[in-house]
């Protein structure tokens, strides 16, 4: 690498601060873009969110038409998956696994700024709708034929259309990164069954986003044939088929809901440990449960189409069931992490638990639904409702708080304050628990979703009141999460390299790290190697197959002196 | 840089240059982004190809061209996958001349499959003049335009990348140790081809 010396040393030349971002291809700064701009789109999905609680929370039509609540909730659901919690993940993707894996850089680093400034651009399109006589209003599945330009005449869908392949190019181009950078940027000594768990839940989401977004991409492009050029995909009547449409989609919808837990499972299985003082019990398993939960993935798609009549139910309710054995081994790989650890109970911890809890009940009642009988009663249900937010909102969203308290030092070198992060927590959480549990109920006592009201004598009052509160509890818990922000960038802990104590090499470098990452590296011999670091050769012992499989470079560094 | 690396490892570090090598061995990291990105263009028109087969699984009748229409000219869409699977011998003969660090004969074979990409495209666009029915007429219109179309897409998207290389190559950019971008181009127009082999099969073979 001797040419690197010939060029200008990072920060010898002065340019616009603006300018910088603009152009960066550091994947530190395209990091801090993604996860700033997911956040900016987070607020937007939910204040829409409030939007439709505030419709809901008695019966009557208060203050919205049914097209503008229509538009209110597919917006919601298409902003919250597509433009917070992927690219929110895929955010802190960017900024940690190349300081996971001791890399410089991710593998292609301009590709890498393309595929995050198609994002807002996408995210924009999407919502421009709004400005050109409404935006899209089928719901975020975009189900045939609510999707026709019979029923959906408006300009608002095709936005939609065009601004997700947007945002589904740019989700591809950055998973070839990932796994390129996966592949080819280790540090020397990081092999494939060091890396971290957050690095191996990337590598298995990248995967599916790289396999499973093209069919989405060429589902929507079938759609806007559909629309705009007179073809006939999705039309019976000149023989199409609409429930082709639920099969593209499903076939990336449900590997896109691994897309969403797994990165948050990743950053949860790197919390767990840290905070109980042990390693994560099992890493083996858990890579090869994670690998197992992506292999399933695409075989489950039909089961968000038991009542359509057109699939077979037994295979696909027996294929749904089993995801929840790999889904198992991952919950008992935390729990025993967690059982006789030195348990502390900071802002990420918290988060982390929340998550454990929160995402069990989801995934139970996602085992409800995979049984056919189960699934035909409370199918377009609240109870769907539930489930998919317990799964989506208490699993990956408390997953990116888990991962904004835990890696907020590295990225700015200042703690967040940890009173008001706790704060945050348990609004957040009680407010959470109001908001979706009584779904459950709604759902079962009969509430349909995507509904703008609903008889004052059905027995729906109160819980729909009680979850209203909840999501307004959920609104007010966002505030200590920004004035912690703030007032950490304004006079914050001034954080030191590894202000957790961490296992994995971000914590190596400086908080923040320089443009290059690391000076130089610590030597790698297991999945922990700061942790070997900090308490030497004597730990390091108890695992005899680590010191077996030092390659010579690894001797060489330690100056030969084992 | 960490104190306690310092402290723990005082002798014997590299320099953060030579310690932090990266995709040193195996295949280059631009090969594989152009194998992975192929891997998701195989999935897309996977998606496609469902929805082909779905329509014809689906439709009552006689699939094919709507009523009143012409046929499918079965010689020239036969003439072009020739014409392809030619492209595809004459892009691994200027990958193997650029291999040799031959950059004349690579300059050849580029020029030669990108006349043959572009006689492709020719001959695609002719044929759709004469089909004598649209994407509007039926569901096969729309399966056959969007299919061939979107194939047709990426044979123009591989012979933009064959201009670039060409470009390059009289630039004289390329040597037998320096020629990634060549392989990727490669690669991308065999699977171009691939695909418009899936293609022919598909509408004009299984009829």
């Amino acid at each position: 690498m001797a040419t690197t010396t010939l060029e200008p040393r990072a920060g010898t030349y002065r340019r616009s601060w603006v300018l910088d971002w603009l152009t960066t291809v550091d994947h530190k700064k395209i990091g801090i873009l993604y996860i700033a701009n997911s956040f900016l789109f987070f607020f937007a999905a939910g204040i829409l969110a409030l939007v439709i609680r505030t419709e809901l929370a008695v019966p009557g039509m208060q203050f919205l038409d049914q097209a503008t609540y229509n538009q209110a909730f597919t917006m919601h659901g298409t902003i919250m998956l597509f433009l917070f919690i992927i690219p929110a993940l895929s955010g802190f993707g960017n900024y940690i696994v190349p300081l996971q894996l001791g890399a410089p850089d991710m593998a292609f680093p301009r590709i890498n700024a393309l595929s995050f400034w198609l994002l807002p651009l996408g995210g924009i399109l999407i919502f421009s709708g709004y400005l050109f006589g409404g935006a899209a209003a089928e719901g975020w599945t975009g189900y045939s034929p609510l999707t026709s330009d019979q029923y959906s005449p408006g300009v608002g869908t095709d936005l939609w259309i065009i601004g997700l392949t947007l945002v589904g190019m740019a989700s591809i181009l950055g998973a070839v990164n990932f796994i390129a950078t996966i592949f080819k940027m280790r540090a020397p000594g990081m092999t494939l069954f060091r890396m971290p768990i957050f690095v191996w839940t990337v590598l298995v989401t990248a995967v599916l986003i790289l396999l499973a977004t093209p069919v989405l991409a060429a589902g929507l492009i079938a759609l806007f044939i559909d629309r705009n050029y007179g073809g006939s995909f999705f039309d019976p009547s000149v023989g199409g088929n609409p429930v082709l449409w639920q099969h593209i989609f499903w076939f990336f919808g449900h590997p896109e809901v691994y897309i969403v837990i797994l990165p948050a499972m990743g950053v949860v299985s790197e919390i767990l440990p840290v905070f109980s003082r042990k390693p994560l019990f099992g890493y083996r398993a858990f890579v090869f449960a994670t690998i197992a939960i992506g292999l399933l993935s695409f075989s489950v798609w039909a089961h968000h189409m038991f009542t359509t009549g057109s699939v077979f139910l037994p295979f696909f309710s027996f294929m749904t069931a089993l995801i929840a054995i790999p889904t198992g081994i991952k919950m008992f790989n935390w729990l025993a992490t967690l059982w006789r650890g030195k348990l502390m109970l900071t802002t990420p911890m918290l988060f982390a638990l929340g998550f454990l809890s929160m995402f069990l009940i989801g995934g139970i009642s996602g085992v409800m639904l995979a049984s056919p009988p189960v699934d035909f009663h409370v199918q377009d249900t609240y109870f769907v409702v539930a489930h998919l937010h317990y799964v989506f909102f208490g699993g990956s969203v408390f997953g990116v708080f888990a991962a904004t308290y835990y890696w907020f030092p590295k990225m700015f070198g200042r703690k967040l304050n940890e009173p008001l992060g706790k704060i945050h927590f348990w609004i957040h959480f009680i407010g959470f628990n109001l908001a979706f549990f009584p779904m459950h109920q709604l759902g079962l006592d009969g509430m349909p979703r995507r509904i703008s009201d609903y008889s004052p004598d059905a027995g729906w009052n109160l819980l729909n009141l009680v979850s209203t509160v909840g999501a307004f509890m959920i609104a007010v818990s966002i505030v200590p999460l920004l004035i912690n922000v703030i007032a950490t960038f304004i006079n914050g802990e001034p954080a030191g390299d590894d202000p957790w104590e961490g296992n994995t090499l971000e914590w190596a470098t400086t908080s923040p790290p320089p443009p290059h990452n690391f000076d130089r590296l610590p030597p790698i011999h297991s999945e922990r190697p700061l942790f070997f670091l900090t308490h030497g050769h004597g730990h390091a012992a108890a695992r005899p197959a680590d010191l077996e499989e030092n390659d010579e470079d690894d001797v060489e560094r330690r100056g030969g002196a084992v | 840089m960490t104190g306690r690396t310092m402290q723990a490892h005082p002798a014997g570090e590299h320099e953060a240059a030579a310690a932090i090598q990266h995709g040193q061995s195996g295949m280059p990291t631009a090969l594989l982004g152009m194998l992975l990105f192929i891997a998701s263009e195989v999935m897309f028109f996977g998606g496609l190809f469902a929805t082909y087969f779905n329509a014809r699984a689906t439709t009552p009748g006689t699939w094919g061209p709507p009523e009143g229409a012409h046929e499918l000219d079965f010689a020239l869409a036969g003439a072009l996958t020739a014409i392809l699977v030619a492209s595809s011998f004459t892009m691994q003969f200027g990958v193997w001349a650029v291999r040799r660090g031959d950059s004349g004969k690579l300059k050849m074979w580029t020029g030669i499959t990108l006349i043959l990409g572009v006689l492709f495209l020719m001959g695609q666009l002719y044929d759709y003049s004469q089909l004598g029915f649209g994407i509007a007429d039926g569901v096969f219109g729309t399966t056959f335009y969007t299919l061939t179309g979107f194939h047709g897409a990426h044979v123009f998207g591989g012979a933009v990348g064959l201009t670039i290389i060409l470009a390059r190559a009289v630039r004289g950019q390329f040597s037998a140790r320096n020629h990634v971008a060549v392989e990727a181009v490669g690669m991308y127009w065999h699977f171009v081809d691939v695909v418009w082999i899936a293609v022919f099969s598909t509408i004009y073979l299984l009829r």
